[in-house]
């Protein structure tokens, strides 16, 4: 008889789940249902109050603006990301294009993000060169609001989208759009009606690896935004760090989690069932960054692991 | 349904630096099951792309009956092609493969289905028609790229070696559907393939390719029988070569001092004037292989015409044993090998009767000797047979 070390296997994983993904939930879980201490902290008293708070229109309000935020960021990380996984995937030198992809990732996350600051600021290169063609004699104010939150959060997740949009188009065999030229489409229904539908499961990791950190987006809405793009990854933050109200930051996190892997399981289910599933392992695999992170920030609503800005509500604890 | 002709002239097309095209002149007739037949990397496929309108040629003209079609996409172009790989679209069932092209033309949902279903009996794929293509067996696969290409009533269907995934006995069943599929719709086939045998079987017509040109278009039997130059000779089946110089003529018959081998009688209409270099071919099931002299054994019209008989003695070196057939390789006493095929009527005793090392005389006739290469001038070197 074979032994079957299946089991021993799943033994690193099972671990790196427990320690990074079931005991901060556990805990999250345990801190939205206790009363909230005096200076932050919790009191040990069982209580609903911080879910009772989640009803508040103010914060409903901010849940919706992170929605739009998100779905519009994802759907422009799409748009771009789409062209230039197709570029890269019908290219000759494809490893050095992926390469130059990934280089972006050496410099430190919020670095990137001042980096875009003195792009876009008053201040900026942006204005600088507007100036200089006479094109404004003032300043144009390009920061700090939802349309340049919305800008970076594109830029940052771009590559996120074009790794496993690039594996798919990779393995799609091209002949099949010439066979659908020859059955009378245009060059256009071909894309849609043949590219499109056989590179699904590539564009639905795309957007489960862009929106579900961008659902969670705290740095940048903070460093880049305004008061018209308060996200709720810093409204949680705030509860945290500011209210001091603990409990209500763990509730805020729970309902997050919870709405973004709702989300995340009714697309992945109506992109048509196991395939789907099956192949965004796979792809998950094969691209370096995002497995580990789109997992995690799922709940936790950090973006990237690499700075202090992650795991907001994993800091709830501590 | 109806067929148009295709016309191809001076065509060219290189890939960088490399010709795969060189001047291929073609002229294909309404209905005709024609095939483009060549080895690997001869440009068949290149040329169909050309037809279908996937690539531009560099120079030349295509046009399908009698109207230019350059310039014009392959979705403007009334050909279809079944690919070599199929493409067929894996996210379709086999009913929404089918149905694509009409879906397009936004035919009416009744309509569509039962031309679907006409196309899918047609290729005998009624009962898989809400598979996917991932299920199908290679002939089925192939059967719905074909039912996909026919429904959108091309003129001309391109077929690109649809049968080479399959195996032998597969491709002689789809060869016979495919021949009654022709039949039935009647329009122009433009059949790639590097399968003699397939071209031969199933031709109206064939243009064998090697190295970017078209080196003869014929009949099966005139390509077989009379092939034009020592390359269509050795490709469609075995052969065996002789070269030498004319030296004496007698009607149609010429006497040929091939090297290696000695004096050869041809026959020569027309070909081959007295002093001129030639290459001679004669196919091995022509060769008569006994172990007695051949005068014994000759008869009927052989004996009658005896003057025209070539002979040879030798031994034999090889023999290849195929079941209906055995191949024997002969090697003279003149030193020239000789390829033979002897068709197992009369099995004897459980043994061949010629087996390995026997000596055998190896008998034809000039009639079956046919010049295919006539040069006026020099040696282009040593080795003939194969
Ligand atoms: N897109 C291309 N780029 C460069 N070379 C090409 C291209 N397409 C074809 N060729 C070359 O042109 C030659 C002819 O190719 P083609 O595909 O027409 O051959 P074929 O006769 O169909 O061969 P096969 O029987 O193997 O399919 C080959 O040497 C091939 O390498
Ligand atoms: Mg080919």
């Amino acid at each position: 008889m074979k032994r079957n070390y299946g089991p021993l296997y799943a033994v690193p994983q099972s671990a790196w789940l427990l320690v990074f993904f079931a005991a901060p939930l556990v805990i999250i879980v345990g801190y939205s249902f206790l009363e909230k201490g005096l200076y932050g902290g919790v009191k040990p008293h069982l209580s609903l109050a911080a879910y009772r708070e989640l009803a508040n229109p103010a914060l409903l309000g901010v849940a919706f603006r992170t929605l739009w935020v998100s779905v519009a960021a994802t759907v422009v990380t799409l748009i771009v990301a789409l062209p230039c996984g197709y570029s890269i995937a019908r290219s000759h030198n494809q490893s050095l294009r992926l390469f130059l992809i990934i280089v972006p990732f050496w410099t430190n996350f919020l670095v990137r993000i001042y980096a875009w600051i003195s792009i876009l600021g008053n201040e900026g290169f942006l204005n600088d060169i507007l100036r200089t063609l006479g094109v404004t004699s003032e300043s144009v104010q390009f920061l700090y609001n939802q349309w340049a939150v919305i800008l970076v959060l594109v830029y940052m997740y771009l590559p996120y989208a074009i790794l496993p949009l690039f594996t798919s188009i990779d393995k799609f065999d091209f002949s099949l759009l010439e066979a659908a030229r020859d059955l009378g489409a245009s060059r256009f229904a071909s894309y849609r009606l043949v590219l499109l539908p056989n590179i699904r499961s590539g564009i639905v990791t795309a957007v489960l690896f862009t929106f579900i950190p961008i659902f969670g987006a705290y740095a940048i809405p903070l460093l880049i935004g305004g008061k018209d793009s308060y996200m709720l990854g810093n409204l949680i933050a705030d509860q945290v760090t500011k209210t001091r109200n603990w409990p209500l930051a763990a509730s805020i996190s729970m309902a997050v989690t919870l709405l973004s892997g709702l989300a995340a399981v009714v697309f992945l289910f109506r992109s048509r069932k196991g395939e789907a599933v099956a192949e965004v392992a796979e792809s998950g695999m094969d691209s370096p960054g995002p497995v580990g992170r789109g997992g995690s920030a799922s709940g936790t609503g950090g973006p990237a692991g690499a700075t202090g800005a992650t795991g907001l509500t994993l800091e709830v604890p501590a | 349904m109806n067929g148009s002709d295709v016309a191809v002239s001076a065509l060219r097309k290189s890939f960088g630096s490399f010709e795969a095209l060189k001047d291929v002149s073609l002229e294909i007739r309404k209905g005709e099951f024609f095939s483009l037949l060549g080895p690997s990397g001869c440009g068949k496929t290149t040329l169909l792309r050309l037809i279908a309108g996937f690539e531009d040629p560099d120079s030349g003209a295509i046009a399908i009956d009698r109207r230019d079609v350059l310039g014009l996409p392959p979705d403007k172009r009334r050909c279809n092609t079944v690919f070599q790989s199929y493409a067929l679209f894996p996210h379709l069932t086999v009913f929404e493969n089918v149905a694509f092209s009409l879906r397009l033309r936004k035919v009416p949902n009744r309509l569509l289905k039962d031309l679907v279903m006409k196309h899918l009996s047609l290729v005998q794929l009624e009962g898989h028609a809400h598979k996917k293509p991932s299920l199908l067996s290679g002939g089925q696969k192939q059967r719905v790229a074909i039912a996909r290409a026919l429904i959108n009533e091309p003129s001309v269907l391109l077929l690109d070696e649809p049968l080479s995934a399959l195996d032998a006995k597969l491709r002689q069943h789809m060869l016979l559907e495919l021949d009654a599929i022709h039949d039935k719709v009647g329009i122009t086939f433009i059949y790639v393939t590097h399968d003699q045998a397939e071209a031969l079987s199933i031709s109206d017509r064939i243009a064998v390719m090697d190295g970017g040109r078209v080196l003869q278009v014929g009949k099966p039997t005139e390509i077989y029988e009379n092939p034009k130059s020592d390359f269509v000779a050795r490709f469609i089946g075995d052969t065996n070569i002789f070269q030498g110089l004319v030296v004496e003529r007698c009607g149609d018959i010429a006497l040929v001092e091939a090297e290696g081998f000695g004096p050869l009688l041809v026959e020569a209409n027309g070909d081959g004037p007295v002093g001129a270099r030639v290459r001679v071919a004669v196919r091995p099931e022509k060769l008569r292989i006994s172990r007695e002299a051949p005068q014994g054994g000759l008869q009927g019209a052989h004996a009658a015409a005896g003057s025209e008989i070539n002979v040879m003695r030798g031994s034999v070196e090889e023999p290849i044993y195929s079941g209906f057939q055995t191949k024997y390789y002969v090697r003279g006493e003149n030193g020239m090998s000789l390829v033979v095929f002897r068709q197992h009527a009369n099995w004897s005793e459980g043994r061949p009767d010629i087996a390995w090392k026997d000596d055998v005389y190896l008998s034809w006739s000039a009639r079956d000797a046919v010049i295919v290469e006539t040069t006026a001038g020099h040696d282009e070197g040593g080795g003939s047979a194969p």
